[in-house]
């Protein structure tokens, strides 16, 4: 089972991927921890920060790849599982702080105490736990996309209706957590971290371990996702991408699939917004904004849907080129830009960097192997396909 | 190659039991109590409509177990409406639609009914293009569809060899590896019945199955409708090639404004002056 298992989940592009990624997670912390700070090979702690929001974004990207690019689920809302399972960790963060707070309320976090909270909101019980904070952080996610997949699955709501009704949900859910009264910290959100599992959050060593744990966890998504991309299952999320109602007749129940792979996709995405929490140390309901949403599905199309590496790719390069130019004199323009890139993108490279750098890859190896399969060629041509030229 | 050295995994090529409406359930007892026929397909006073435009107009028809059956009649006459009916896709105004004389069609969905054992070839053909024809006849086969299954399942020399011998029936043993969107027509209109194969349904539903081929395509696709009726499987054909038709030599149906005009042998039916008048409209 193993080495059958993993010769079918690791094909050359998907090794080279993973040991890129396992060398970054390694070799950055390292050189930020162990180098000294005037070593131009150390990279300092808020580059190692930077980085490891982008890597919080490939494995949101990778979680949208998983449903658009194989299912053709086109969710405008995903950025509302990220911001779901960075809350959860927000909660956990938050009743970390203690009594440290500006308001010393040991029970209470400062926004409540602001608010006149009298007493903690019950569904901040448990948070002060980091394993029911964990579980959270898969199960609000995953919850929500089964309970809105499920009703829309079910009721074949799909294609572009999907994708509004995808951005409906997560601006439902901005306005939400935007209110004070809601018991989120209202525009506020959560911030002003103090700890994770007793340690320092702002502790370099703390940093270089969540940016570390953000690699491994884009290492299991992305095994997770290629492990289902290239089971029988993977077969029929392409066969309900292509030809949903054909896949219906077959006696496949494609609202069961569609459910189980959203509901899986959400899940990543909240982990993905766990780790991006304390390493950016805030969330707000600006997180469940619909154009970040509609931004992480551009990531993906640059980066070539369907294939799983170039949504991670495509995360990391959209997300460093919008560092480079939101911080310059270009700033203002930085949205104009994007929405270009995503125009130019659909034209000139539909498939997307990793998916038109295959083709091409794919087209000079048949070049070069013309000859040799030409002879075969002829051969498995069948008579109709004779007779049909002719 | 999928082929794996393990035997076949235990668990049985049963289907998932899907979500069972009690109201369903006590109607399909009652259907199977009375066992309303000894048809294999059987439609009573059917009646479909599309926003007052009748589709389907008092419809009945009874195609026997290990029947061939040719549907012939001018566009517009409801033949893919009736298919659609019988698979699930379109619910009946009105009517009656039993298989096999227990199961209520009307009540039921497309994966359900597929899973009765009712297979359907689409006038279009409608293949899965991205993905390799091994693929396309591995995803048709009559296994474990669960999410669960699909997603644990591991190849069985059993099914392999199921795949290898539609892909002999259907000639495309040597383009196994190919995509099915890189067929031809003709290629794809037979890897569309090489998935009804794999399904191995009771009854096949046939959409113009020869559209867009050859003569020399047209008589190898009669033969091979023939050949898969003979092996006790009940098919109905729906075909405006007269030729093929006449080739199938079985019962035909011709319809007209979603309703039965004539039935009978194919001369009975050609020379018969509704239908002559329906075909040269006047």
């Amino acid at each position: 089972m193993t080495p059958h298992f993993l010769t079918r989940t690791l094909d050359r592009s998907a090794t080279i991927f993973l040991l890129i990624v396992a060398a970054v997670g390694i070799v950055i912390p390292l050189s930020n921890l162990l180098l000294p700070a005037d070593s131009p090979l150390q990279v300092p702690t808020y580059l190692m920060a930077l980085f490891g929001k982008y890597v919080c974004y490939a494995i949101l990207a990778l979680s949208i790849d998983l449903i658009w690019g194989y299912c053709g689920i086109l969710s405008l809302g995903h950025g509302a599982f990220f911001a779901l399972g960075g809350y959860a960790m927000g909660m956990y963060l938050m009743r970390q702080i203690g009594s440290r707070g500006v308001y010393g309320n040991p029970l209470l976090p400062d926004f409540m105490v602001f608010l006149n909270y009298k007493a903690l909101p019950w569904y901040w019980y448990g948070f002060d736990m980091f394993w029911f904070a964990a579980a959270m952080v898969l199960i609000a996610p995953g919850i929500l996309a089964f309970v809105f997949g499920w009703l829309t699955f079910r009721s074949r709501v799909s294609g572009v209706y999907l994708s509004i009704i995808t951005q409906a949900m997560t601006y439902a859910l901005l306005l939400a957590f935007f209110r004070n009264d809601f018991g989120f910290g209202g525009n506020n959100g959560l911030t002003d971290f103090k700890d994770i599992l007793g340690f320092n959050v702002q502790a370099d060593g703390t940093r270089a371990a969540l940016f570390a744990l953000s690699c491994l966890a884009l290492i299991v998504g992305f095994l997770v996702c290629r492990a289902i991309v290239t089971s029988k299952l993977g077969k029929v999320l392409i066969a309900i991408r292509d030809a949903e109602s054909r896949t219906r007749f077959l006696g496949y129940r494609v609202e069961s699939y569609k459910l189980f792979v959203f509901t899986l996709s959400a899940c990543m995405a909240g982990v993905a917004g766990a780790l991006y929490v304390p390493q950016v140390g805030i969330i707000n309901p600006g997180e469940f904004a619909p154009a970040n949403s509609i931004e992480a599905v551009i990531w993906v199309a640059v980066g070539g849907r369907g294939t799983l590496v170039g949504a991670a790719l495509g995360a990391v390069v959209v997300n460093y080129a919008k560092t480079v130019f939101t911080s310059g004199a270009l700033a203002p323009y930085w949205l104009f830009m994007l929405g270009a890139l995503f125009i130019l993108v659909t034209l000139l490279l539909p498939k997307g960097i990793i998916g038109t750098f295959n083709a091409w890859s794919e087209s000079r190896k048949a070049s070069s192997n013309a000859n040799a399969d030409s002879a075969a060629a002829e051969d498995g041509v069948t008579k109709p396909h004779l007779a049909e030229k002719a | 190659m999928t082929v794996i050295e393990t035997p076949a995994p235990t668990t049985p090529a049963s289907h998932a039991p899907a979500v069972i409406d009690p109201v369903v359930a006590a109607r399909e007892a009652e259907a199977r109590q009375k066992r309303i026929t000894s048809a294999q397909l059987y439609l009573d006073g059917v009646h479909v409509s599309f926003d007052g435009f009748h589709a389907i107009n008092n419809l009945s028809m009874v195609l026997a177990p290990g029947e061939m059956r040719a549907i012939i009649g001018p566009n517009g006459a409801g033949k893919t409406t009736m298919m659609d009916i019988i698979t699930g896709k379109t619910k009946p105004d009105e009517g009656d639609v039993y298989f096999d004389g227990t199961h209520d069609l009307t009540l039921l969905d497309e994966t359900k009914i597929a899973e009765l054992g009712i297979g359907r070839k689409f006038q279009k053909p409608t293949v899965f293009e991205s993905q390799t024809i091994y693929d396309n006849l591995l995803l048709a086969l009559n296994v474990d569809h669960s999410v669960r299954g699909t997603l644990f399942w591991r190849g069985s020399r059993a099914e392999s060899e199921r795949i290898d011998k539609v892909l002999e029936t259907i000639r495309l043993t040597d383009s196994r590896h190919r995509l099915a969107g890189n067929l031809s027509h003709g290629q794809k209109q037979w890897l569309e019945i090489g998935m009804l194969l794999a399904q191995d349904p009771k009854l096949l539903l046939v959409d113009e199955p020869v559209a867009g081929m050859t003569d020399v395509e047209t008589h190898q696709t009669a033969e091979l409708l023939k050949a898969i009726n003979r092996d006790n499987k009940t098919v109905m054909v729906v075909e405006h090639d007269m030729t093929f038709v006449r080739e199938l030599g079985v019962k035909v149906t011709c319809l007209h404004e979603g309703t039965v005009l004539a039935e009978g042998t194919i001369d009975d039916v050609s020379t018969n002056d509704r239908v002559v008048e329906v075909y040269l409209g006047r």
